[in-house]
């Protein structure tokens, strides 16, 4: 059985961090943007496994559970905040929501 | 084991590729949830079995179905798709892609030039994990409920509706 070399999982781990970036980039939709960060998380958390293996220890999946459960609460506010904006505005692009009412 | 990795790494890619394409929605976070899938299989390998198990759960179920739910309520129509392709143009594409390809480069340039590491093919299972976030890592714990709690709090405050006060025989009328 040959193991892996850390520096795969790293390189995996940027390579999926910048498609993230380029597609929240590149994005005016306001739901695809939420889907682009969500990548870029999932891909800082293989990252902190990666970590975690090199040096046989837990901490980089218990940081794993963290940023999981930041996941979550980010991802459960930014769609209500969706949400609020598509009832308010009637469209998903994020330009329009560039005013600020009072 | 390697290739394993290599196929579910390959797998990953190529579908977070594929979702960024996406001119539809519903199809984006259909191939997201493969690429979750393929990030699990790729911490399974890695040795975090725990881990993979929540990232099907939480990730691929709990998370992507909160966003199916939420385009279901957004009601989109066909003009949508029309509209996301005319957003996502080459002369938009271009400038961001090539600037972070330049940034990923340096990246991958500097991880992969570091003195190659093997990484150890020792399984750190659930209890390792819960000792540990238990241990020295219960402040985090609470934290991650203080959040927690924020989240719904928050989430329940932006989503509720506005109760409408119009007479019913004058909203009648108004629809």
């Amino acid at each position: 059985m040959t193991t892996i070399p850390a520096e795969y999982g790293l390189v995996l781990a940027s390579v999926l961090f910048m498609l993230g970036l380029i597609s929240l980039l590149i994005r005016r939709n306001i739901v695809f943007m939420l889907i682009s960060v969500e990548i870029m998380l999932n891909a800082a958390g293989l990252a902190f496994i990666v970590a975690g293996a090199k040096w046989s220890q837990p901490d980089g999946q218990v940081m794993f559970l963290f940023i999981l459960t930041m996941a979550a609460a980010e991802v459960s506010v930014g769609l209500a905040l969706i949400l609020q904006i598509y009832h308010q505005l009637k469209t998903l692009n994020s330009d329009e929501a560039s005013k600020m009412k009072g | 084991m390697l290739i394993i990795f290599y196929i579910a790494s390959a797998v990953a890619v190529i579908s977070t590729l594929l979702v960024i394409i996406q001119h539809n929605l519903v199809h984006a976070l259909l191939y997201l949830v493969v690429s979750f899938l393929a990030v699990a299989m790729a911490f399974y390998v890695l040795g975090a079995p725990f881990i993979a198990a929540l990232e099907v759960i939480i990730y691929a179920g709990a998370i992507v179905v909160l966003m199916i739910f939420v385009i279901m309520m957004l009601n989109l129509r066909q003009e949508s798709i029309a509209q996301e392709k005319k957003w996502l143009n080459a002369q938009i594409v271009i400038g961001p892609v090539i600037l972070v390809l330049v940034l990923a480069g340096e990246l991958i340039y500097m991880v992969s030039t570091e003195a190659s590491i093997t990484l150890t093919d020792q399984v750190i299972g659930a209890k390792a994990v819960g000792m540990t976030l238990y241990g020295p890592y219960v402040i985090g714990v609470e934290l991650s409920g203080i959040l927690l709690m924020a989240g719904i709090v928050g989430a329940y405050h932006l989503g509720r509706q506005k109760k409408k006060v119009t007479h019913r025989f004058l909203e009648k009328q108004e629809e």
